[in-house]
């Protein structure tokens, strides 16, 4: 029985790990820039779809003391941060926040994120029926110097 | 004489029409020799030691301004740049990359320092204080503004993300854009060892 238990909960855990599901909202591809000793603040990345629509009203993690949603714009070639209250999943749409675009901002960060290591990030997902759930991912920590995909100019 | 005349008249026109024919280098950055601006600079490296412009003769410098909390911009170009120096193989040990902080107050030499050699162990992190961040930023061109965050310690900073390379003589040359390819800033910066 007990073996059961562990060999159920080690599934939950590798499923968590890999793709998080709500009702509706699956986040794939999650993974966090590492960081050096000293340094206060990262990103997290991931590809988020809803089936029926929802948005993203906010978001939590343990390892930082403020953790927003932002939206990165270049302006010519000003680079431009800003926090945005809700960032919107259309039905059936791959949402990516990556590098040039959208991104889960951690803050006030409380130790330093070692490539390998995993952070669990909350999601606070407002779905089409205006109710708000939260969903438990697991971020994996790649170096800080990880570079993105390279698709071209993001101006 | 004549002849003479008309052989002299013709190698003169052989000349100019040569010359007329050399064109400038094919730089794919934005080309801004000439450019009043970005002549020098003077800071601190994360061990103390003041270091200027002057210092890197001989080698073409690379600098960009940011700062290390920038989730996104600044590790996508200083990766950019480390991949760079992958190409140039040998020609690499001719090119400083150089990154400055916008942030002096929560960049501390130690964080700079281990952030820029996280990239490659031959970058340079260089800080001043508020006001030396200030009139470089000026002398280079670069805009930086600080944006509110959720707490004081929180905020961002909305700056330029081009980077520039100086030739190997000291002067201002390229203005890269942000996100350009490694393929493209390493044929940039051989043109500019080769003296171009």
């Amino acid at each position: 029985m007990n073996a059961l238990r562990i060999a159920l909960a080690t599934t939950c855990i590798t499923l968590a790990s890999g793709v998080a599901y709500a009702s509706d909202v699956e986040v794939k591809a999650v993974w966090v820039r590492g960081t050096v000793s000293g340094q206060q603040a990262t990103g997290a990345f991931m590809e988020v779809t809803s089936q029926s629509g929802a948005a993203i009203v906010g978001a939590s993690s343990p390892v930082a003391g403020v953790t927003e949603v932002h939206e990165m714009k270049m302006d010519g070639n000003v680079m431009k941060m800003r926090a945005i209250p809700r960032l919107d999943l259309p039905a059936g749409k791959i949402v990516k926040l990556e590098p040039g675009g959208y991104h889960v901002m951690l803050m006030a960060l409380k130790q330093p994120l070692k490539a390998g290591d995993t952070v669990p990030l909350t999601l606070k997902i407002e779905g089409n029926d205006k109710k708000t759930e939260t969903i438990e991912i697991k971020a994996e920590v790649r170096d800080l110097t990880a570079a993105p995909m390279r698709n071209g100019h993001k101006q | 004489m004549p002849a003479i005349k008309t052989l002299a008249t013709l190698f003169l026109c052989i000349t100019l029409l040569l010359s007329g024919c050399s064109e400038p280098p094919a730089f794919k950055s934005t080309d801004i020799t000439g450019a009043d601006w970005g002549k020098a600079f003077v800071l601190t490296d994360p061990t103390g030691n003041i270091r200027q412009l002057t210092d890197f003769r001989g080698k073409a410098v690379v600098i960009f301004f940011g700062y290390t909390q920038c989730p996104d911009v600044c590790p996508t170009t200083l990766s950019t740049m480390r991949d760079t120096l992958a190409l140039l193989g040998e020609e690499a040990k001719r090119v400083q990359v150089i990154f400055v902080t916008l942030d002096p107050a929560r960049d501390t030499a130690e964080v700079l320092g281990q952030y820029a050699q996280a990239f490659n162990p031959s970058f340079i992190g260089l800080r001043g204080d508020e006001a030396t961040t200030a009139a470089l930023a000026k002398e280079f061109k670069v805009f930086y503004s600080k944006q509110k965050g959720p707490t004081p310690e929180t905020y961002s900073i909305d700056h330029s993300a081009i980077s520039y390379a100086i030739d190997p003589q000291g002067r201002l040359r390229l203005a890269i854009r942000h996100g350009e390819a490694p393929e493209i800033v390493a044929a940039d910066l051989k043109l500019l060892l080769a003296g171009k």
